[in-house]
């Protein structure tokens, strides 16, 4: 096997390249056990990722559903659904509040960190750092492999929590104690929230493993040529994901740390002067800010997590589908640079009404307005990219597209929020509600898609049905919208998050209707899913058969096989010559130059600037000859 | 219901299996295989113009129903400036919201995909990208300053206003309202001295706390400034009073606060609105369980001479609650008795000695401390 070079990163540049070219001769056959399920390669693992992340977003979806279904018609009966949830549907036939906190926290938690942290981040990092760097698999695949089944424990020990008979957690997804430490003061802080906190600590080591892989891997494992400079901007934004996990998941693991200690130790961290069924609790000098501020500096950085590889996705997508270079290349990396950067130092924009000194609220009001600069920068660059292109719309395509708008959408909204002044109105309103499905569900969700349509190809070797992979986008994005714009209405006029009916205000009596309709709305989105999964698991074994190439795209996942083994390429990995968003060059006979194709080669279409280059193609070449040789 | 659910799913699978078929057939039937785009292209491009047009319709038009139900008048003199504030943010967002879009939804159609036409390489232009960067600063920059002007104006503190004060304590499920009496000065509290009748755990040994009272409902007079202090008992609350543009949370052993000047009494704001039954609510806006979506509480503001009226009518929470005096230390017990009604005071005053002048730093803790 080669992982004896990969695993050692000294020597991956240069003189892996001799060995490489034996790389299939002493390949062994592997047992199925170690092909599929404890498997090193990271394509395996990208898909184990995409897959189990998939089968989460369907959970975290229908729990949606049955709380839409109680705020769109909150005096209809759901005796039907008792055969499913069982005593969480009451005598009177109406959803169990509790319940109905229980079906929101669990949502929020799935789909931040199951689908879009650890089934979008995961899967794709895995997948395509190496294949788009040029390396045979991760600088660890054991770490990687680790990475996966710690998410899968996690996931495990999540699920079971849905059917406890306490219920699962349910102080919403940001866990604030002292609701989420004292068992007494609702069930699911029971077991539920054990379970939640076990998971979640399995979670954040598996994210850990995951993060200190893409990083080294992408430092360390570069192929020939491809400099900083010439990664593609998918790379970027997984890098930079990884950078920011690295440093925001520990503070989670700190503040789920202190509040394990709180609920089993009996320690006050962030408990004081609490008195609760009757019973004064020995527990003073804590602080429940504290834990809000512990949350938050992941909390905040997370968004990103979270955005950061859609948007990379989203960029190498819409170039490659305008047949147009991705307009200010650089520029894209100093904003993600500088979003990566500012994530850190925004979090307390979540808390402006805590009862922090107001003093904080400005400072963090006006860092959290700066975000919006390097945003609007990306927006107009994705915009630019597509004018005068040749645009080709595939669904991945469409579905980048659909992420600019959402990003946009979602994005202006966030500047109201920022603003501390105007948060006292808003804060904790359907507002937000609507705010951060668009920008970071549901925009991540598209980058998501986009990503499984655009490189379904080179996981399965086969193609997805296009035509169904369309009216799934138009679905999704149509409905995505019916859903989530009434709600800046609600909020607007109002209405608080998390509640399971507003029919006890007067201040809340109408949009009933509005209510209804946006419930419709998720429904139909929500089956139109559906369409996505059929089309999914049918293309796996039934799908058309993928050619090399079928995007002619630039970069270098598309040089190796149809259906690449462990180690990626046969033979030697491919040099890299110049970026990878060399669409439409005038003078060059097709619309694409694919990375690995030297200056030297095409003359007719360089730049001034790139003919000097050849001469140091050749002296490359000719160094390289040199290291090989010792 | 069941039933059609089955149905439904079924037919969704039934008619994307179908299309699946059709498709397939059809692209083996043109053998599309050399072509680099088939028909579906151009739809795909004339769908974002269309999905433009609808959807600023759709944004107009629910924009316009929403009117009757939009920010509920402000009834505080800040609420004003940060409806103006949310209303000028709001007029930019649409702005760039609108021309972003149009712009991001005609290119499609514009530029879809040609036989034989190519893409402009474009890779990078400086002069554009300084001003896209340097334009939303400035924007950016005017929503930072005028933003924090309000800010600062609602909640930096301003010692040298006199406040009507008015605790507001939260619980699972309710709302607890405790006025600071006629001295105006709130006693302290004790979170170890709360029960079933002290529901607030007033703190009898601060001389304060004696002429304290409950109300069932939150009084305020117009025109005056007013501090809420907010406290919790168990778990996270938070007070939102919409129509006062006022939120902030309940947060157990750390007394928030947040001021503010109605402006318009419940009698006026219910002539404006013609709606007879109209009240000022407070709402919970921070997840506290069960019960969080139930826990409403009436504000009413009132003239300040019916709210003098009605402060003087209240009865003191131990003129209410004779009984609980029994549970205090003995000196307190003497103190407070003195307070009571004839009728409802056995013992007799015989010196005549001040409250104001006994400190409450001499007096022993009511309830010993049980330990850490």
């Amino acid at each position: 096997m080669a992982s004896a070079e990969i695993l050692s990163p000294l020597a991956v540049d240069h003189s892996a390249h001799t060995h490489d070219a034996h790389h299939d001769e002493h390949h062994h056959e592997q047992s199925f056990v170690e092909k599929y399920i404890f498997s090193e390669d990271h394509k395996v693992i990208a898909k184990q990722f995409l897959i189990t992340g998939l089968l989460w977003a369907f959970v975290g979806g229908l729990l949606s559903m049955f709380f839409r279904l109680q705020l769109g018609f909150p005096n209809a009966s759901m005796e039907w659904l008792r055969p499913i949830l069982g005593g969480w549907i009451q005598q009177d036939g109406k959803l169990d509040p509790e319940f109905y906190l229980a079906l929101v926290t669990m949502h929020g938690t799935i789909m931040v960190f199951f689908v879009l942290t650890a089934g979008l981040s995961g899967t794709f990092s895995n997948f395509l750092i190496p294949l788009q760097i040029g390396a045979r698999d991760m600088a660890s695949g054991f770490m990687n492999m680790l990475s996966y089944w710690f998410f899968f424990a996690s996931s495990v020990l999540m699920f079971s929590s849905l059917f406890l008979s306490t219920g699962p957690a349910s102080g919403g997804w940001v866990i604030y104690p002292p609701l989420s430490a004292l068992p007494q003061a609702m069930p699911g802080s029971g077991l539920g929230m054990t379970l939640w906190l076990i998971s979640m600590a399995l979670f954040i080591i598996s994210s850990l493993l995951g993060s200190i892989n893409y990083i080294s891997t992408v430092i360390n494992m570069r192929t020939k040529g491809m400099t900083f400079s010439r990664m593609p901007l998918t790379i970027w934004a997984f890098f930079l994901t990884a950078v920011i996990g690295i440093l925001a998941f520990p503070v989670l693991f700190s503040a789920a740390l202190l509040l394990i200690f709180d609920r089993s130790f009996g320690t006050s961290f962030y408990l004081s002067e609490i008195y609760i069924n009757g019973q004064a609790l020995d527990r003073v000098g804590g602080s429940p800010i504290l834990f809000q501020h512990l949350f938050w500096f992941l909390g905040h950085p997370e968004v990103y997590i979270v955005l950061l590889p859609a948007l990379g996705i989203t960029s190498e997508v819409i170039a490659t589908m305008s047949r147009k270079p991705i307009f200010g290349y650089r520029a894209m990396i100093g904003s993600m640079i500088f979003i990566a950067f500012l994530s850190f130092i925004v979090w307390a924009h979540h808390m402006f009404v805590t009862g922090m000194n107001p003093i904080l609220g400005s400072i963090f009001m006006f860092l959290t307005l700066i975000i919006a600069v390097p945003s609007a920068v990306k927006s107009f660059n994705y915009i630019t990219t597509l004018w005068r292109g040749n645009i080709i719309f595939t669904p991945a395509m469409l579905f980048s597209i659909g992420l600019v708008s959402l990003f946009i959408s979602g994005g202006l909204t966030g500047i109201a929020l920022g603003n501390s002044a105007i948060d006292i109105q808003l804060h904790d309103t359907y507002f937000v509600v609507a705010h951060f499905h668009l920008v970071m569900g549901s925009a991540s969700f598209f980058g998501m898609m986009a990503g499984v349509y655009h490189w379904f190809p080179k996981m399965f070797g086969r193609m997805m049905n296009a035509r169904l992979g369309y009216i799934h986008f138009w679905m999704t994005f149509v409905g995505v919208y019916l859903v989530f714009f009434p709600m800046h209405y609600l909020g607007i006029s109002g209405f608080p998050r998390r509640y399971y009916s507003f029919s006890s205000y007067q201040a809340f009596n109408m949009y009933a209707d509005l209510n209804s309709f946006i419930s419709v709305s998720a429904f139909i989105t929500f089956s139109a899913q559906l369409l996505f999964a059929y089309n999914f698991f049918y293309s796996i074994f039934r799908g058309k058969r993928a050619t090399e190439n079928p995007w002619r795209s630039n970069s270098l996942e598309w040089t190796t096989p149809i259906n690449p083994g462990h180690g990626n390429w046969v033979g030697e990995i491919p040099s890299v010559y110049r970026w990878p968003y060399d669409y439409s060059k005038p003078g060059a006979a097709e619309d694409y130059i694919p990375q690995h194709v030297p200056y030297s080669a095409t003359m007719e279409s360089n730049l001034p600037y790139e003919n000097e280059l050849i001469a140091l193609e050749k002296e490359d070449n000719n160094s390289t000859v040199v290291v090989n040789a010792h | 219901m069941t039933v059609f659910i089955i149905v439904g799913l079924v037919l969704v699978l039934a008619i994307a299996g179908l299309l699946l078929r059709v498709t397939k057939l059809v692209e083996v039937l043109r053998s599309s295989e050399n072509q680099r785009v088939d028909g579906a292209n151009k739809i795909n491009a004339i769908l974002f113009p269309i999905f433009l047009v609808l959807g600023l319709l759709g944004f107009y038009w629910i924009s316009d129903y929403a009117v009757q139900f939009y920010l509920p008048e402000p009834s505080s003199e800040h609420g004003q400036s940060i409806d103006d504030m949310f209303w000028f943010t709001m007029i930019i967002l649409t702005i760039v919201f609108v021309a972003t879009h149009i712009l991001l939804f005609i290119f499609p159609y514009i530029y879809q995909f040609k036989e034989g036409r190519s893409a402009t390489f474009f890779p990078d232009n400086h002069k554009l990208e300084l001003i896209w960067t340097v334009v939303p600063g400035i924007v950016l920059a005017l929503l930072v300053f005028t933003g924090y002007s309000v800010w600062t104006d609602i909640t930096y503190f301003k010692p040298d206003v006199k406040y009507e004060v008015v605790e507001i304590v939260g619980k699972q499920f309710n709302w607890m309202v405790r006025y600071p009496g006629v001295d105006n000065n709130l006693g302290k509290h004790n979170f170890r001295m709360t029960d079933e009748t002290n529901i607030v755990g007033i703190d009898f040994n601060d001389v304060n706390a004696a002429d304290d009272f409950m109300s069932q409902k939150v009084v305020v007079p117009k025109g005056k400034p007013v501090l809420l202090k907010i406290r919790s008992r168990d778990v996270l609350h938070s007070v939102f009073a919409l129509h006062f543009r006022q939120k902030m949370d309940a947060v157990p052993g750390m007394p928030t606060s947040f001021q503010f000047t109605p402006t318009k009494t419940t009698a006026e704001m219910r002539a404006e609105l013609g709606k007879a039954d109209f009240d000022y609510e407070i709402a919970c806006t921070e997840v506290c369980g069960r019960g969080h979506f139930g826990m409403r509480m009436v504000i009413e503001v009132m003239e300040p001479r019916d709210y003098a009226k009605w402060k003087a009518a209240q009865k003191s929470f131990i003129v209410s609650n004779p009984e609980y005096i029994a549970k205090l230390t003995p000196s307190v017990q003497e103190r407070l008795k003195k307070l009571l009604p004839v009728e409802a005071a056995p013992a007799p005053a015989t010196e005549i000695s001040s409250t104001k002048t006994e400190t409450p730093a001499v007096e022993q803790p009511v309830i010993q401390k049980a330990g850490i």
